[in-house]
């Protein structure tokens, strides 16, 4: 608000709420503002019922006991977790390379031609797809072949969920590199390749962290495919791979529903314990990619 | 430093290392892209595998009919179709604007670095909750809180076709609300990668105009990320169509559609996660072929995205 | 190499330190618990043997106890079993990629043949169903069949209903309207509580008739997702009703309806009024036999059975051994468990013949 012995610059730099369009700004921004919180009220809410109804269970015992029997005391998760990080590093052994080449492809490679628009539906025909049906399909193709619910099938299941979204934001990541960047590599004398790998990729590493970090996310929280593929065991993981494994969301479905008391607060104290795990891998690897300067 | 010597170096002809790494990275790179077609059409086969038996009894029965009975062998899917449908253009709506308006506040520069950062994990959260617990959640804590408002917009104006039914529990309502949340963080995180993906010198030439911020934001931001935010669009309603056991818990499994928002209803989705476990050898195929419908209405949704933006982009080229 | 890279490393190598460490602890403690006593019959040798079973939701509670409760008692038999619905228990079962499975509906013929007639239906524990209901000032509703087959086909709407009224004189009921609850996903629980229905009304047989999932009549019906689920649209739903298996009740206090029986009778549904029905049923030579419509004056009507399913001949001598030595515990000291989980203890003319057939499965 300009007094007399501030100067008065032209008028359209002024910050005056008398003016209509900065007053416009300041309602938008107070709107946005409202309606982002509003947004993540459910987050809040969600997360002070996982708090309450299952909060008291934390302890390191929660993580080195195995899952009781229905009014049993004490037991743990320990098993789940151990299972959800195995199942997690699995689907992303299968899924990172083939996402990420996938994208490269789309981003570099594919342009507007025919087979790229097709690989682009696909990818998005397969988000779209329900969680349900990749268990169905990792069951019909390797448990039944194998004869055996394992571990490795929870692996494949999962990673047909993660391959899509990992594929278009991995796209859209390589794409938002300025194409300046690789003509200057280019320039240099690096190969295709090498511009790819070694300028583009570490650039879009940020955003195509952000698909994958999603992709884990859903994933992880996702029960179907998990239930027909790795099943549940109530012990530790014994190494085979080809055996059924815990995993913290079939656990969460298993004892949620249950009757007695104690099996679903550990469901509720299992979901806290995904929503920070999934926490904690993304802030990890945010802090192992630092995002770039702007240029 | 990089010396004279290592300049020459650096700057010479392809050798043929690398021009056979080239040739053979290519390869690799089309065979992943294709990988991913194959997925689908290997997912596709298997569908149609089972579904073909179903899809011979039934044929275009199955879209309109309503009656979901396994001992009568009845399968009709006309609830679930125009459900899916419902259920995911409100999420859409409501969590597409949700998701935009996040994502501009996460990259306009309303929050510091810090904040940003702090903000955009926390959206990220909402990501990591697994499906069940949304489906409880919204049981135990979002029916309850909506019951009060159904009723009122029930008795006093429930002669408009959205308000025209009691909330008895799960229905449209919940099961969009719940749908919104579930697909905001990837509107939200895709959203604020095109925004951020704008070039910088955009805004700063707009702001050097003299331009208040939502000024930039509507009339430079948005419309060079427009292709990008439509992507996110299209995700998060993708992401709406394959939502499971949330909806299983929330959606109502009525066969019956209703306009009303505070009807229960049920998608294909819903329907696939409530019935598989339990489905003999015909409800199986049944089942594939409601699947199919779904990915059918995925591939559908999208060919219409692309056309309209491919309209709609048509004159923004070259404005990198 | 980069900063960055190192930094990247240093967090692998960190990982891969705490799984090695995970996984250094599971070693050490395999078979918690007890440590092991001198068990009749557990195999001797070192090998552990992995017993995989999967099926039926409703008496996964009672089968994890007592896995867990075998478990300390022999560590190298390690049994697991995962609720994934009597369907796809049935399926994995017959595909050979579980060792046994779990059924509430048994098998049907066809199933059976999909099976090759390897298998043997063993029922191992039983339970009842209840009608859970939300009214406040309303204790002990009393339902006659016309009543409760009446709400369940959407003929009754509204709980001061004339037929209710007659069964419940003492009592007022409100003018509100009935939602009746139902499941929306295909259950064992339904398959049971609609036979009874179909045992006793020919209009039900002749409308929804028996099934895992069947279309309600009823306009107002809604569907909740599993026995928790149900009873949880019951909780908060003013007016409702809705069937649920008894330990969902038990455990949270829910009011139950007294029905009415084949007598005549208003019984309370009790886990003795449950074992009175099943007391009187005549087991066929395989096994499976069905309480649609009890007779006795005790007899609570909705009651039901639920079988193991296992094979008459397993390849494996010394996976069928561990699997008889664990069913015969099952029926025995098992059985003791049965009450505190809120299930019902086999009848001992019932147990006797299990056991039998349990003996010839090589």
């Amino acid at each position: 608000m300009a007094t007399a012995t501030e100067p008065r610059g032209p008028a359209g730099l002024q910050l005056s709420l008398v003016n209509t369009r900065t007053l416009l700004d300041r309602v938008l921004t107070v709107l946005a503002i409202g309606f982002a919180a509003f947004a993540l009220f459910p987050l809040f809410s969600v997360l002070y019922m996982l708090i309450v109804r299952g909060g008291h269970l934390l302890s390191p015992m929660l993580f080195t006991e195995l899952t009781p029997g229905a009014g049993m005391e004490g037991g743990g998760i320990g098993n789940a977790v151990l299972g959800t990080l195995i199942v997690v590093v699995l689907a992303s052994v299968f899924s990172l390379p083939l996402g990420i080449l996938a994208a490269i492809y789309l981003a570099e490679y594919a342009g507007e031609s025919r087979l790229g628009t097709v690989v682009r539906f696909a990818g998005k025909v397969l988000t779209g797809m329900p969680s349900i049906l990749a268990g169905v399909f990792a069951y019909a193709v390797i448990v039944v072949t194998t004869r055996s619910f394992s571990a490795f099938a929870g692996g494949v299941a999962m990673a047909i969920l993660m391959v899509p979204t990992i594929m278009l934001t991995g796209e859209q990541a390589l794409r938002a590199v300025p194409e300046k960047m690789r003509l200057a590599a280019l320039g240099m004398g690096a190969s295709r390749m090498e511009t790819t790998l070694r300028v583009v990729l570490p650039t879009a590493l940020p955003g195509i962290l952000t698909g994958v970090m999603l992709a884990l996310a859903r994933a992880m929280g996702e029960t179907a495919p998990l239930l027909f593929t790795a099943l549940f065991s109530d012990y530790w993981f014994d190494g085979k791979l080809g055996a059924p494994i815990a995993s913290l969301s079939v656990l969460i479905y298993n004892f949620s529903g249950s009757p007695f008391a104690h099996l679903s607060e550990l469901a509720w104290a299992a979901s806290l314990v995904l929503v920070v795990l999934v926490l904690a891998l993304n802030v990890l690897a945010q802090v192992i990619i630092r995002r770039p300067k702007e240029f | 430093m990089i010396t004279g010597k290592e300049h020459a170096q650096v700057a010479q002809p392809p050798t043929g290392w690398q021009t056979r790494a080239d040739i053979v990275f290519r390869g690799v790179a089309h065979l992943f892209g294709a990988a991913v077609v194959l997925l689908l059409a290997a997912i596709v086969f298997e569908v149609m595998r089972h579904a073909g038996s179903s899809m011979l009894k039934h044929r275009l029965g199955f879209f309109s009919g309503s009656v979901w009975d396994a001992n009568r062998g009845q399968f009709g899917i006309f609830p679930e179709i125009a459900g899916t449908l419902y259920t995911s253009f409100w999420a859409l709506l409501l969590g597409g604007f949700l998701g935009v308006t996040l994502a501009l506040i996460l990259s306009q520069g309303f929050l510091s670095r810090r904040g940003e950062l702090v903000m955009k994990n926390v959206v990220e959260l909402l990501a990591a909750i697994p499906s069940v617990v949304y489906g409880l959640w919204g049981i135990f804590v979002l029916v309850p809180l909506l019951r009060p408002f159904a009723a009122w917009l029930n008795e006093h104006w429930g002669a408009f076709p959205l308000f025209s039914t009691r909330l008895s529990g799960p229905g449209v309502l919940p099961a969009s609300a719940v749908l919104t949340i579930m697909i905001l963080p990837t509107i939200t995180a895709v959203a604020r990668e095109a925004l951020a993906a704008v070039p910088p010198r955009l805004a700063a030439a707009a702001y050097g105009l003299g331009a208040t911020r939502w000024e930039v934001i509507f009339r430079v931001m948005l419309p060079t990320a427009s292709g990008g935010i439509f992507g996110a669009l299209v995700l998060g309603l993708g992401r709406a169509f394959g939502e499971t056991m949330a909806l299983a818990m929330l959606a109502g499994n009525a066969q019956t559609f209703s306009w009303s928002l505070f009807s229960p209803g049920n998608t294909l989705a819903a329907l696939l996660a409530n019935h598989f476990p339990e489905a003999g050898e015909y409800e199986v195929n049944a089942l594939m072929y409601a699947a199919g419908v779904l990915l059918v209405i995925t591939l559908t949704v999208n060919i219409l995205g692309s056309l309209i933006m491919m309209k709609a982009t048509a004159g923004l080229k070259g404005l990198r | 190499m980069h900063r960055s890279d190192r930094h990247l490393l240093r967090a692998l190598l960190a990982l891969l330190g705490a799984v090695l460490f995970l996984l250094g602890c599971n070693k050490g403690s395999s078979g918690q618990g007890a440590p092991a006593a001198s068990s009749a019959a557990a195999p001797a040798a070192d090998t552990t043997i992995t017993l995989q079973g999967s099926g039926a939701s409703f008496p996964a509670p009672l089968y994890s106890r007592w896995f867990r409760e075998y478990g300390t008692k022999n560590p190298n038999v390690r049994v697991n079993y995962q609720a994934t619905g009597s369907g796809a228990g049935i399926k994995a079962f017959t595909a050979g990629q579980t060792d046994f499975g779990a059924s509430d509906a048994a098998m049907t013929d066809d199933e059976i043949k999909a099976a090759q007639g390897n298998v043997v239906l063993l029922p191992m524990t039983a339970g009842h169903i209840v009608l859970a209901y939300n009214l406040p000032d309303v204790k002990d509703l009393k339902l006659s069949r016309e009543a409760y087959t009446g709400i369940f086909l959407g003929e009754i709407t509204k709980w001061n209903d004339p037929k209710l009224a007659k069964a419940n004189p003492s009592v007022k009921l409100p003018a509100t309207d009935i939602t009746p609850i139902n499941r929306s996903d295909g259950s064992g629980t339904t398959f049971v509580f609609t036979q009874h229905l179909s045992a006793v009304s020919e209009k039900w047989k002749a409308g929804p008739g028996t099934g895992k999932s069947v279309t309600w009549p009823a306009k107002a019906a809604v569907g909740g997702a599993k026995n928790d689920g149900v009873a949880a649209l019951i909780q908060r739903t003013p007016g409702s009703i809705g069937y649920i298996e008894f330990v969902y009740a038990a455990t949270s206090n829910q009011p139950v309806a007294w029905l009415e029986n084949k007598a005549g009778k208003f019984v309370a549904p009790t886990p003795e009024a449950a074992a009175a029905a099943l007391a009187h049923v005549e087991l066929p030579e395989d096994l499976r036999a069905w309480v649609t419509d009890p007779t006795g004056d005790d007899a609570y009507p909705i009651a039901t059975y639920t079988w193991v399913l296992a094979k008459k001949k397993y390849g494996d001598k010394s996976k069928s051994d561990a699997l008889k030595t664990l069913l015969k515990w099952c029926l025995g000291d098992g059985q003791k468990l049965s009450n505190e989980l809120h299930f019902l203890p086999l009848p001992e003319s019932v147990t006797s013949r299990v056991l039998k057939a349990v003996d010839g499965i090589e």
